[in-house]
């Protein structure tokens, strides 16, 4: 009796007379020897396909599209403004905090009705996936739904809806026979992911991935490891977040002594690196990549906009908040083992630097750890125009990058206007753009509470 | 005050342009059942079960949902509860 399997363009046939092969004491080192076993035939040798990415769309506080984010980075503009939150005043009134808010048009792919029934993330989820496809020119109508994988990254889901209920049902004296019936489907972790299947008709598999604020990097890592493993043909990966809904965020932020102020500017506020730092700006955005496995790209004439050559995710295994260099230069020594080149071959290093006292110091370290004797690989920070968009951090930061393999110049980070000198690194590019000869690899570093880290490493393609 | 029939209806009405923004909701036929007049799902008639309870004190018991079909059953069910209050 045999099952068959779907594998991209072939049938596979799988023999169940085989089961032996889960039997525990087995080891297969590699999935060869492991399909092998099984009698599966030798066909595509996935697990080493290219991955490569061949679209993108994004919003972030200062831009709705790549061009005129990475427009707004080259000129050094942010969009950080003050926004009303609710019990962040004094005794609990309405008060002001500074966040990075996006101004996308919302209706421009959903409906009014699925824009009342939906979320924030999934708005947001929607737009960025459905300009992702857009741009990566595919025939997506009449491509096989089945095939297409959704893999969104988040740093919390569901705080903003619940949050809102409890605010509802206060007005009726905490009966919840006033809390909506809509509370599930907004609040199950899949949300933003399921929207985008929703409203896209997309029918593989779809989910999200809880990945602190690192979870923009672990959703296109989980892409990856789909293409290469055969499930899906084509991928949306990234990450979203729609933390600035939620006063608790703010508020959390505020009890660590993490939430950033200044004085009189909203600009300012994040300040990764400057001695003045006092903590995070809480943004909202996201950014979705298509990924394909390089053949499938090629065969259809895609517009290859990068590959991903490496990539690592680990875990401090210390502490709930406070990062460990350790583990993170780990982490990064890791991903330019996997992508099989030298640290000294990484152009550019994307921090992660949320500007906060210690957070920042802690990372510039473990860049010092492994890039330190690396004269030609310089340091950016995005958030300290964006602010911290949590879920959509690591996508997002990496996609103000990517038109550096084109334009060979590296954004600053902004606002440094006394440079810490624990956070001083030689190649760290500060206020003003810096144009190199060649930027060939980007490395982009996410990290997140309860210690998970991950570096992503992108590379210029080349056939 | 007493509510007319029509009175009721508008607010019926009105509630299905706050839960379903995008339906034209001009023209709709007292007697012909909503859904088949507009996309809506069972997810909306628990929202228009909400905004009833909300906005006006109405409850409708789950059995009674079927009462809602269209305008003229909800105005015909509606109606007695709105001047009962």
């Amino acid at each position: 009796m045999s099952l068959a399997i779907h594998i991209p363009n072939k049938k596979v046939a799988i023999n169940q007379n085989t089961e032996s092969a889960f039997a525990p004491k087995q080891n297969f080192s590699t999935i060869d020897s492991f399909n092998a076993s099984r009698g599966i035939p030798f066909c595509t040798p996935m697990h080493q396909s290219r991955i490569v990415i061949t679209g993108v769309g994004l919003t972030s506080p200062n831009g709705n599209s790549l061009e005129e984010y990475r427009k707004n980075l080259l000129d050094g503009v942010a969009r950080i403004q003050m926004i009303d939150m609710r019990y962040m005043g004094p005794k609990g009134a309405t008060g002001q905090v500074p966040a990075g808010v996006c101004d996308f048009d919302p209706k421009k792919h959903q409906t009014r009705k699925e824009l009342r029934v939906g979320t924030r993330a999934g708005s947001i989820a929607i737009f960025a996936a459905r300009e992702a496809i857009a741009s990566s020119g595919l025939d997506f109508e009449n491509y096989d739904k089945c095939r297409i994988g959704v893999y969104v990254g988040t740093t919390e889901h569901g705080n903003v809806e619940t949050e809102n209920e409890v605010y509802n049902i206060s007005k009726f004296n905490y009966d919840t026979k006033f809390w909506t019936h809509h509370h599930n489907p907004r609040t199950v972790a899949n949300n933003p992911a399921g929207e985008i299947t929703i409203n896209t008709g997309i029918t593989g598999p779809h989910y999200t991935i809880g990945a602190a604020c690192a979870a923009g990097n672990a959703g296109l890592i989980q892409a990856l490891q789909m293409l290469r493993l055969g499930e899906v043909d084509f991928a949306l990966a990234g990450g979203v977040s729609e933390s600035i809904q939620s006063f608790g965020i703010f508020a959390g932020f505020k009890s660590q002594g993490a939430l950033g102020t200044h004085e009189s500017d909203p600009n300012k506020v994040s300040r990764p690196f400057d001695k003045t730092r006092n903590g995070i700006v809480v943004s909202e955005g996201g950014c979705i990549y298509t990924l394909e496995r390089l053949e499938d790209a090629q065969a259809r004439g895609a517009n290859i906009l990068a590959e991903i050559i490496g990539y690592c995710i680990n875990s401090d295994a210390s502490d709930y908040v406070l990062p460990n260099p350790e583990r993170q230069a780990e982490c990064m020594h890791q991903a330019v083992a996997v992508a099989g080149i030298e640290a000294g071959e990484v152009d550019i290093v994307n921090t992660h630097a949320t500007s906060t006292p210690m957070g920042d110091i802690q990372e510039m370290k473990a860049i010092a750890e492994v890039f330190g004797d690396c004269p030609t690989t310089y340091i950016n920070n995005t958030k300290s125009y964006i602010g911290h968009c949590m879920g959509a951090a690591g996508a997002l930061e990496l996609a103000g990058n990517l038109p550096s393999f084109q334009d060979n110049i590296i954004h600053p980070t902004i606002n440094v206007e006394d440079l810490d000198p624990e956070c001083a690194l030689a190649n760290l590019v500060i206020n003003e753009p810096r144009k190199v000869d060649a930027v060939k690899v980007i490395l982009n570093n996410s990290f997140g509470m309860l210690g998970i880290n991950s570096a992503l490493i992108l590379k210029k393609f080349e056939d | 005050m007493t509510m007319t029939e029509d009175q009721v209806q508008q607010i019926v009405i009105n509630i299905i342009n706050e839960i379903a923004p995008d339906e034209d909701t001009t023209g709709l036929k007292p007697e012909v059942n909503l859904r088949d007049q507009m996309d809506l799902d069972s997810m909306d008639f628990l929202d228009i079960v909400m905004e009833l309870r909300k906005q006006h004190g109405i409850e409708v018991p789950e059995e009674d949902y079927p009462e809602l079909a269209s305008l003229k059953s909800c105005s015909d069910y509606l109606t007695p509860k709105f001047n009962a209050e």
